[in-house]
């Protein structure tokens, strides 16, 4: 009844507090940070303790004393590892390997992107759709037919394949190419289709139309799309270390585990000192291209 | 010189006929406006005078030359989109010179076209902008920027105000009627709006199913439609269409709706002689339904209802009452002061009548 005698005054009647939106919205945060620091804790001990162990002597970490604490802090693995020949050979392996990686999948996937995506010729959709099928094999299925292919390749052309670095070249845009065309068709596919009618009219060809209005509008795709091919030829391990055994054909991940671990003696400084070394370019470029990275990865979610 | 000619354009969809046989003159310099309901290929049929389609069968020329298999580029025609489809990553000034840029046309060249066409559509202060950086009424001006520094034959245009609000759709109605007035360059323009249909255009070609309906000036079309969808599609409210039977009276033709029934005009007798007895359309624009005045010339005839919905819109009011088992539209003035359920003598202005036979659905 008392609700009845306020419409009375004209006024809305208020009811029971239930709660409030600004106090839902602070308890939602409260969780959002309890599991946010906990993810952070988990994900970063690793790094964190690999940091630590770098700065430690052989002496300190067979040593009984507190893991998480540098008694004696030292760069001498630091020094040791950036003055060995071996260690910056696995470096620049690495580098070259992952850079022109990357060179070779852009010019793979972005225009396959543009032809399956904008080119509708018979068979377009199935074709996208086989790309990213391929993705899905994983190299662990991969790395032994493909080995069968090279000792094949060896016996009747006399060319020998394997244990040589540039062979990966081959190899790992089989992960990357597949993966940056989707992406890229994702991303094409979110261009209005009137920006290349109107291409067309102003006089530009398929050549033009994809390096002078795609490639600039898709900018952030590709950025993401390069970042990715980077991370996983820089992170490669299998097949490197299925396909090349001598050490001045190494990479940095497989050069790591085969030089730095002598029978059953794991030098574990310079291990985690290669290793966080080895970690350092990806986060840097991530660094820097994190923005367009996140733009590239949920385009389409907002028509833009 | 460009008139744009269609001979027998036919284009298929795989099965579906989206345009089935047009025939089409569109004179130098003539603003002609192709509409209809959606669906019934207008877009279509800009598309393939573009380019942009491929043409099933029949001819389309340009200035007198045959250009089916001729591309895009080298039609000399400039679009105009409905979404604007402006390069995002270039600025207004680039936006409007690319075209030139890939024709290598000389940079004073670029650069005096792209600020006569910016001082055209008045966009001069606008030139180093991106086009996020714009409104749509900008956007839409740059589009037609864009269209008129490559001096085109042909400009085509594709429901270009579609994307705006209803007050600068207005206002860029005039805009587009000022520039083809200074720049007299032929256009076609495609819209589903009638109302832009009848302000823009020297011509009017209303479309249906993938056919030309009728072609003719707007007020041609809205005072003599041929045909019921045209009589319909132009005007709004559309006219009413009320079913009745043809009698004969003395002489005189009268046209029986259930319990209303009127003479029609002496002058068509003759013409409307054949259908005596036969169930016909009675077609009348709500405009020639008002209330009875003192001073009204033609031919009133008087008529009551019983009114159900009165919708006043400020300069007028609508009122819709039934005549034989149709919902009828009937306009008036504001002080014509009605309630739904009151009976209200209204007259009828029969000089504007039409007659449709619903065998062809032509007007009589």
């Amino acid at each position: 009844m008392a609700t009845a005698v306020l419409h009375d005054r004209g006024g809305p009647s208020r009811p029971v507090r239930y709660g409030s939106i600004s106090r839902s919205r602070k308890r939602a945060l409260v969780w959002s940070y309890v599991f946010l620091v906990i993810f952070a804790i988990f994900f970063l001990m690793p790094p964190v303790y690999m940091f630590i162990t770098s700065l430690k002597t052989s002496q300190e970490i067979s040593a009984a004393t507190n893991p998480w604490w540098v008694f004696d802090p030292t760069l001498a693995n630091y020094i040791e590892l950036l003055s060995s020949n071996q260690y910056l050979t696995f470096f620049k392996n690495s580098a070259i390997i992952s850079i022109a990686v990357v060179i070779i999948t852009m010019c793979v996937s972005i225009p396959a992107a543009f032809a399956l995506s904008r080119m509708k010729f018979w068979g377009s959709t199935t074709l996208a759709t086989g790309v990213f099928l391929t993705y899905l094999i994983p190299e662990t299925l991969l790395f032994i037919p493909l080995f069968k292919t090279f000792a094949f390749v060896y016996e009747y052309t006399g060319i020998q394949l394997i244990n040589n670095w540039w062979v990966l070249l081959f190899l790992y845009p089989t992960l990357t190419v597949p993966f940056c065309t989707w992406i890229m068709i994702g991303y094409f596919a979110s261009i209005p289709k009137e920006l290349d009618e109107a291409a067309i009219i102003d006089g530009a060809s398929y050549v033009q139309t994809l390096t002078r209005i795609f490639i600039p509008v898709a900018l952030p795709g590709i950025i993401a799309a390069t970042i990715f091919a980077f991370t996983v030829s820089w992170a490669q391990f299998l097949y490197p270390l299925a396909f090349t055994t001598s050490t001045d054909q190494l990479v940095l991940p497989v050069g790591i585990i085969t030089t730095l671990i002598k029978g059953d003696v794991f030098n574990w400084g310079q291990i985690m000192t290669g290793a966080l070394l080895g970690a350092a370019p990806p986060l840097i470029i991530y660094a820097f291209l994190m923005d367009y990275y996140i733009a590239g990865l949920t385009a389409g979610a907002t028509k833009g | 010189m460009a008139q744009v000619t269609l001979r027998k354009v036919v284009k298929k969809y795989d099965d579906t006929l989206a345009v089935r046989g047009i025939d089409l003159d569109i004179a130098d310099k003539e603003f002609v406006v192709l509409v209809g309901p959606s669906g019934c290929g207008k877009s279509t049929t800009l598309r393939m005078i573009a380019g942009l389609e491929e043409i099933s069968d029949g001819d389309i020329a340009i200035g007198g030359t045959i250009v089916n298999d001729v591309p895009p580029k080298d039609r000399d025609i400039a679009m105009v989109f409905q979404n604007y489809a402006l390069y995002p990553h270039m600025t207004v000034h680039e936006n409007m010179s690319f075209g030139l840029r890939l024709k290598k046309v000389a940079k004073d060249e670029i650069k005096r076209r792209v600020e006569n066409a910016a001082r055209i559509l008045d966009i001069t202060e606008l030139l180093a902008r991106k086009p996020k950086q714009l409104s749509g009424g900008q956007r839409q001006r740059v589009a037609m920027g864009r269209a008129i520094v490559r001096d085109p034959k042909v400009f085509l245009f594709d429901e270009p105000l579609s994307n705006l609000d209803a007050k600068l759709r207005v206002q860029m109605r005039t805009e587009i009627k000022k520039v083809h007035q200074k720049v007299r360059t032929t256009t076609v323009y495609v819209t589903h709006d009638q109302v832009e249909a009848m302000t823009l255009a020297d011509r009017v070609v209303v479309m249906n199913g993938g056919l030309i309906e009728q072609v003719g000036a707007p007020n041609d079309l809205y005072h003599a439609p041929t045909t019921k969808f045209v009589a319909g599609f132009i005007g709004s409210p559309s006219m009413n269409f009320i079913p009745c039977r043809l009698e004969e009276a003395s002489g005189a033709l009268i046209a029986r709706m259930g319990e209303v029934s009127l003479p029609l005009p002496e002058a068509r007798t003759a013409r409307y002689k054949p259908y005596v007895g036969k169930e016909v359309l009675f077609g009348l624009r709500p405009e020639h339904m008002t209330e009875r005045r003192p001073y009204a010339t033609g031919q009133p005839q008087d008529f009551s209802v019983t009114v159900d919905v009165v919708e006043p819109m400020g300069m007028e009011t609508l009122l819709y009452f039934r005549i034989n088992g149709v919902e009828v539209a009937a306009r008036v003035e504001p002080t014509s002061a009605v309630a739904s359920g009151e009976v209200m003598p209204l007259a009828a202005d029969l000089a504007h009548m039409h007659l449709i036979d619903p065998a062809t659905d032509k007007v009589v």
